[in-house]
């Protein structure tokens, strides 16, 4: 989809002649060109992945999964730097929220107030929109819940959501489970499948996946998924790639 | 008697709120936090009670609490005090664990930055008004230490905070050695805390004993210690002090 902005384009504050402000929908395709990042609401938890492609890194440098209080976590995709900074903004209103509230920050109401931030970043011209989109994953009073936040600023709830390269793709695999019969453990190891059968055909060389939940099983805490079951799903999601190469 | 030191801001100018936030005396306190090394780790015996004054106003408060994943912290003084010094360790322990990064701060580190919190309250002639008690284990390795409010910190085998440094440590002097037995060291911790009930008057006769090891962290529920009130010198205390009472 390549449309020029002809003159259009050239601040955030300037709509075009359709109705749509370039700099944003540009901000967009800095998502849209990073490594995917795959979110899902199982039964009773959230398992988001993301992968890196690096050749001399050390691996589990670079986390792109960021904890943002307890209860909930981030997976950051686009520019690296433009999420540490939402990251950032994030645990301070999560924080704040419990010191003047007296307890955990509703996910629904963190993730507004960081697309109210995103937003805010959209609308002045000395400022550039942020160049990432966020999918943010937490456990409060109301279950696990999922939302996803564009560098427009929108966030919505989801059952499954991705954002970066293989987009489209995951979203078909995503729409193909069944979600709410699939417990955390399982989900691990479906979006894990998916990860490794999007990046078959990418350009890109290696990758690594970085995977972390939050469910009963976690203790309603947001972590990196143990060793034992990454390897697991690693492994689950190999053998059902071969399987599918074999056909 | 109100103490005023004039506090001023980078302006010259005196604060006028700047008196109103200063700590001049303690409202509602705990007494003492006895504590001691044993062979698997910490324990550390404190009474429930919060006192207003002389009066005896609280009588469930936890004096003893958890920090992370290998600390305790016992307070005495105001209890306000200990529970915002409670908000600043959730804060540091909260971002430690955001991290993620397979580390945790253990109790020697806790007690540092409790060390140069209490320190540099006190230079501000604001301080916090607590004795506390830092003991915990990290891998296999014990720590036991103590900050009072002036910011005067130091480690050892066993530690009281108030009456108990008085009272307990004499005990504790005499009868702790190496590799006590869980057993024998709950033995020990009450016959300190039954000397507090009888002799420090805002001790209260409802205690809580916890104990950190390796594994983790146990509170047990809160008890009674039995006494005993027949020695003779209680039943006819005025004897030999005609007129006394």
């Amino acid at each position: 989809m390549s449309s020029i902005g002809t003159g259009y384009d050239l601040s955030v504050t300037t709509f075009s002649p359709d109705g749509r402000v370039f700099q944003i929908e540009y901000a967009a395709k800095a998502v849209d060109n990073s490594g995917t990042v795959v979110g899902i609401k199982c039964k009773d938890g959230i398992g988001v992945e993301k992968l890196i492609a690096s050749k001399m890194m050390l691996p589990g440098s670079n986390r792109r999964i960021h904890s943002v209080h307890r209860h909930a976590g981030m997976a950051v995709a686009g520019l690296a730097a433009d999420g540490r900074q939402i990251v950032a903004r994030a645990k301070s209103e999560a924080r704040s929220y419990e010191s003047v509230y007296g307890d955990a920050v509703p996910v629904k109401e963190l993730s507004e107030r960081v697309a109210s931030y995103v937003h805010l970043c959209t609308l002045y011209w000395w400022l550039r929109p942020f160049g990432c989109g966020v999918i943010l994953g937490g456990y409060d009073r109301d279950g696990p819940q999922l939302y996803m936040i564009e560098p427009s600023g929108i966030s919505y709830r989801y059952f499954g959501a991705a954002i970066g390269k293989g987009k489209q793709a995951a979203k078909t695999e995503i729409e193909k489970l069944n979600l709410t019969e699939m417990t955390c453990k399982e989900g691990v190891i479906e979006v894990a499948k998916i990860i490794y059968k999007l990046h078959d055909e990418a350009k890109d060389k290696a990758f690594e996946l970085e995977m972390s939940w939050i469910c009963e099983e976690s203790k309603r805490e947001h972590q990196k998924v143990p060793d034992d079951l990454l390897e697991e799903a690693k492994t689950a999601a190999k053998t059902a790639l071969e399987e599918m190469d074999a056909d | 008697m109100t103490f005023t030191i004039p506090i001023e801001n980078g302006n010259g100018v005196k604060d006028a709120e700047a008196d109103s936030q200063r700590t001049l005396y303690p409202y509602v306190t705990g007494t003492s936090v006895v504590a001691i090394k044993y062979k698997d780790g910490i324990l550390m015996a404190s009474d429930m009670g919060g006192s207003y004054g002389s009066t005896l106003r609280y009588k469930n408060i936890e004096r003893v609490k958890a920090i992370g994943k290998h600390s305790l912290l016992g307070a005495s003084g105001e209890i306000s005090d200990f529970q915002e010094i409670l908000r600043y360790l959730d804060e540091l322990i909260l971002n430690d664990n955001m991290w993620a990064d397979g580390n945790s701060l253990g109790p020697k580190e806790v007690h540092n930055y409790l060390t140069r919190v209490m320190y540099n309250r006190r230079n501000k002639f604001n301080p916090l008004w607590n004795t506390l008690v830092l003991g915990g284990v990290k891998n296999g390795e014990k720590y036991l230490g103590m900050v009072s409010m002036i910011g005067v910190s130091f480690e050892d085998n066993h530690v009281a905070t108030g009456f108990g440094n008085h009272l307990a440590r004499p005990i504790l002097r005499d009868e702790w050695h190496e590799d006590l037995s869980f057993e024998d060291g709950v033995k020990l911790l009450e016959k300190c805390m039954r000397v507090l009930l009888y002799r420090d008057r805002s001790a209260i006769n409802k205690l809580q004993i916890s104990k950190m090891t390796e594994e983790g962290l146990t509170v047990y529920e809160p008890y009674s210690l039995k006494t005993f009130w027949e020695f003779s010198a209680f039943t006819n205390p005025t004897v030999g002090a005609e007129g006394s009472w």
